[in-house]
């Protein structure tokens, strides 16, 4: 927290990126898609606090996080921060939510963090709809124990622990979001730091649990995942942009379209079947068409939706925790002599 | 039966009686009922002066079937009294627990006096007027023999009436047939020619003050309630249900009007870690549970210790290892709740001794973490979670004030003059490190489980800082020996030899010591609370003695702590049977000691 202070005027200015970082060096490789990622998220605070109405602060700011590469990010962030254990953060962070639910709470972690070991706290925390924006560095590889599959990558992947090829299929983490019936869902990548400003701010304005999945390339243990969707030169024809109430259309010159077939969705040429025949995309669509555009990227060949793929109004965890406190207290706060005496007293 | 035992406990507290209370229930939610592992039994010492434990041996046997008679016979004294449910002695009954020939026909009983009632046809005649169907009136035979031993023991049974209707207000039918057997027991037992001897059992002499009967799990809650009044802070519990801890958040989730914070959790380490969260936030954090979900939350503790945030583990002991014995008392948790971590990771260890007393030690252990930022380990055990004994109520006013401040303001400059924060800025009494929450503008921070630098908390991989951090964390939980009372012995300070118990053998050790000191022995005793770190004297203490026994529920934890933290040759009494000690088993241990003949 010292202050550098040639820098001092843009470190006290919150519309500055410098506001927003910390004195740390940060420690990841060079190239890593995580240094995009972290100057998204600080210029998304700088920019949000370019409008007074936000309020937004440093001291109200907490980000969370697991163990893995994407786990460090806290330390970058100037705002408070918890860098805790492999898998555990969306749980350290629901206790952190209830005990304080005026923060803003960002939790950060990579795919191992998040889906394998720590995957049943993810999936709570969206079935509870805890107010925490939830970022899932996605880069279908354990990168800080030095390249070994993970939970997201692709059947076969040949990794210092899998000679042979995985075995595994892996999870589809907007997929699995969904079927916790998560009330926020939405993909966005490493590459395009207006869409993840875009995505983030959307995430964090929403109420609840919001889960966001990047695609985050892992230069050193997995270079290029996703090359073939995010790659500049790819991305008319591998990248659907999801846009609510607006038909669902890509290509270079939009000549591609989805529907949905049988409950599938399926990508088609739009003079094929007619611009009336897309799936107009719904964000409080019914939960089955999420889950069906998201299975659209089961291969890291297949055209790829980005974007809010869900967005639903639901009861928020800690407003309801907050009620029943309210509800208790209605008769006036609790007295700990009369606690004492709640049972069957005697006097001697 | 574990609710007739209840009744019966808290109508002799409102009379007055001192008492102790040893439940016994099967794992299973339905066990199979007339088997032996299905016996469900509830063992109650009443007194008319200070008692400290259940008893060794009973004086009478309510037997509902014959499970029940073969299952609890070898705890009756020779000569005792048994009141036998005759309707549930049919051959069935009889098979299902292995008796091939009815107990009360082969001489088995010969040394005994034995009532035999048909209780569950009396209840159903005593409701037969009743909207009740039989199967339902039944139910109520316990109300029956209830009623029997009320009237045996003189106690009144307005309380139990009460508390009946209370309980099943929703169902009028329950009550009325719960009643009507209450009272028809007790009519049975005055009109019938039956018991020759009516006991009346008067208050024991006690201190003047308010009382009520207490279990351990709710004094816990209480004492947990406490600490958050007396710091000021909101108490936040992250716990998943696990035998026997689970009645602390029942009972703390009753009690929002406190601003008290209940989540259960998805698991025992999602419980630890929301509670470690909240205490980042500025609440007063605890997580509950028994052995094996200590044992998950080992990491969640170690990350606590490396942050140097406040957070209270209750462990509710069990029999273990693995599922072992989920409904029976152990304390074979010591040397996990010492060692059980990765890293050099020492914390304080509190345990408490008696039901009432987990209200004052869930306090300590509460005060130890705020003021030192440290997790506290807080050993209860199965016996004292759901034993219950009278307690004088403190008053409110006595209780300490555990409140801490959160830091607010930079506390150093950097190189420049300018304020910075330091997290790991350490306090020179205490090398407690400053607690500054979220929301604190110009103190934010970064916590996380990588070494930290002494002072600015930045992540530090230097060897000696890592030396130096470990030391300072040792150096501070030892430093707690200086802020607890010394330890203090009951009896001469020289006698020919001393007992050292820790947690719920508090009761057995005092019995057997007094006894044996109407016996002429010369028996010191010595019990402690806090076990890590020890008091500062004990080291003084127990030199001089040339004789020590320690009695433990464990295959001799504390003994070996004592052993190797001070050189003295003292001696294990180990018992793991899911039982509290007899006090016949520490008298005999002591004697064998002290080489005296039997």
């Amino acid at each position: 927290m010292t202050n550098d202070s040639e820098s001092n005027v843009t470190l006290l200015d919150p519309t500055k990126r410098g506001h927003w970082t910390s004195d740390q060096d940060v420690r990841w490789c060079p190239g890593c898609g995580d240094y995009g990622i972290l100057a998204a998220m600080q210029f998304m605070h700088a920019e949000l606090a370019k409008d007074p109405a936000t309020e937004i602060k440093t001291e109200d700011t907490v980000f969370i996080s697991g163990i893995g590469c994407a786990a460090r990010f806290p330390y970058y962030m100037d705002t408070y921060g918890m860098h805790t254990i492999h898998g555990r953060s969306p749980a350290i962070a629901t206790g952190l939510a209830i005990a304080r639910p005026d923060l803003n709470i960002w939790v950060v972690g990579g795919d191992g963090d998040m889906l394998s070991i720590g995957g049943n706290h993810l999936i709570h925390a969206l079935r509870r709809n805890v107010n925490l924006t939830i970022l899932l560095f996605n880069n279908q590889i354990y990168g800080l124990t030095k390249g070994q599959y993970s939970p997201t990558s692709e059947v076969g992947k040949v990794t210092k622990s899998t000679p042979s090829g995985s075995i595994d299929p892996p999870f589809n983490p907007i997929s699995l979001a969904v079927g916790a019936r998560a009330t926020f869902v939405a993909r966005t990548h490493d590459l395009d730091r207006k869409h993840m400003i875009d995505v983030f701010q959307q995430a964090n304005a929403h109420r609840g649990a919001s889960l966001v999945e990047i695609y985050q390339n892992c230069n050193v243990f997995n270079d290029g995942a996703f090359d073939a969707i995010t790659k500049r030169a790819n991305r008319a024809a591998m990248m659907i942009d999801l846009v609510d109430g607006e038909p669902v259309r890509f290509g270079a010159d939009n000549e591609k379209g989805v529907v949905i077939n049988n409950g599938r969705a399926e990508v088609v040429e739009v003079d094929d079947v007619g611009v009336d025949s897309l799936l107009v995309h719904r964000a409080d669509a019914d939960p089955s068409v999420s889950f069906a555009l998201a299975e659209l990227a089961n291969d890291r060949q297949s055209p790829t939706a980005f974007g809010v793929f869900r967005a639903v109004e639901s009861p928020e965890y800690t407003d309801a925790v907050e009620a029943q406190v309210a509800d208790a207290q209605s008769d006036g706060a609790g007295n700990l002599s009369d606690l004492l005496t709640s049972g069957a007293t005697w006097t001697v | 039966m574990q609710l007739t035992g209840d009744r019966f406990t808290s109508t002799s507290a409102l009379v007055g009686n001192d008492l102790a209370t040893l439940p016994e229930f099967p794992a299973e939610i339905r066990a199979p009922q007339g088997t032996l592992a299905g016996v469900s039994a509830f063992q109650v010492h009443i007194s008319d002066h200070d008692i400290h434990t259940p008893g060794d041996i009973s004086d009478v046997l309510v037997a509902m079937n014959p499970a029940a008679l073969k299952s609890q016979l070898n705890r009756l004294k020779g000569g005792g009294t048994i009141i036998l449910n005759s309707d549930a002695f049919d051959e069935r009954n009889l098979e299902k627990c292995g008796y091939e020939i009815d107990p009360r026909s082969d001489g088995t009983l010969d040394d005994f006096t034995v009532h035999e009632i048909a209780m569950t046809s009396l209840t159903v005649t005593a409701t037969a007027d009743l909207d009740v169907k039989k199967r339902d009136a039944e139910r109520s035979k316990n109300f029956f023999a209830l009623g029997v031993i009320s009237w045996m023991y003189t106690r009144p049974l307005e309380p139990t009436m009460e508390w009946v209707e209370a309980k099943f207000a929703s169902k009028p039918a329950v009550v009325a047939a719960n009643v009507a057997a209450l009272k028809a027991g007790h009519a049975y037992g005055e009109t019938t020619e039956m018991f020759a001897n009516q006991y009346v059992v008067n208050a024991a002499p006690a201190k003047p003050g308010t009382y009520t009967n207490i279990t351990g799990n709710t004094a816990t809650a209480w004492g947990m309630i406490a600490a958050g009044e007396l710091s000021g802070l909101p108490v936040f519990l992250g716990s998943y249900p696990i035998t026997p801890a689970s009645d602390i958040l029942h009972e703390l989730s009753r009690h929002k009007n406190f601003g008290v914070r209940t989540f259960q959790a998805e698991d025992e380490i999602a419980g630890a870690g929301a509670a470690l969260g909240a205490a980042f936030g500025g609440a007063l954090a605890y997580t509950t549970t028994s052995g094996p979900g200590v044992a998950l939350k080992g990491e969640t503790i170690g990350l606590a210790l490396s942050m140097e945030l406040p957070l209270v583990i209750i462990d509710v002991q069990r029999g273990g290892p693995s599922t072992g014995l989920p409904t029976k008392t152990e304390a074979s948790d010591l040397m996990m709740a010492m060692y059980g971590r990765h890293g050099e990771s020492p914390m304080p260890v509190v345990a408490a001794s008696t039901p009432s007393d987990c209200f004052f030690a869930a306090i300590e252990a509460s005060r130890l973490a705020l003021k030192y930022r440290t997790p506290v380990m807080l050993l209860t055990d199965g016996y004292l979670a759901t034993g219950a004994e009278p307690w004088r109520l403190p008053e409110v006013s006595d209780l300490p004030d555990i409140g801490v401040s959160f830091t607010t303001e930079a506390n150093s400059t950097d190189l420049e003059g300018n304020p910075v924060f330091l997290p790991f800025l350490r306090d020179q009494d205490t090398l407690s490190r400053p607690w500054a929450i979220p929301g604190t503008p110009g103190l934010e921070h970064r916590l996380g489980g990588l070494e930290k630098a002494d002072q600015t908390g930045d992540v530090s991989y230097d060897p000696n800082n890592h030396e130096l951090m470990t030391q300072l964390r040792e150096a501070k939980i030892n430093g707690i020996a200086n802020d607890i009372p010394p330890a203090e012995i009951d009896g001469t300070g020289g006698a020919d030899v001393l007992l050292v118990g820790w947690g719920s053998t508090l009761g057995s050790i005092t019995s057997a010591v007094q006894s044996m000191r109407e016996e002429g022995l010369s028996v010191d005793q010595l019990h402690l609370t806090h076990i890590h770190p020890f008091p500062s004297n004990l080291g003084d203490v127990l030199t001089k003695y040339t004789r020590i026994l320690v009695p433990e529920l464990n295959r001799g934890q504390l003994v070996k702590l004592l052993r190797a933290e001070y050189l003295v040759d003292a001696t294990p009494l180990s018992k793991v049977q899911g039982l509290p000690f007899t006090g016949q088993e520490i008298i005999s241990a002591t004697k064998a000691l002290l080489e005296v003949t039997q």
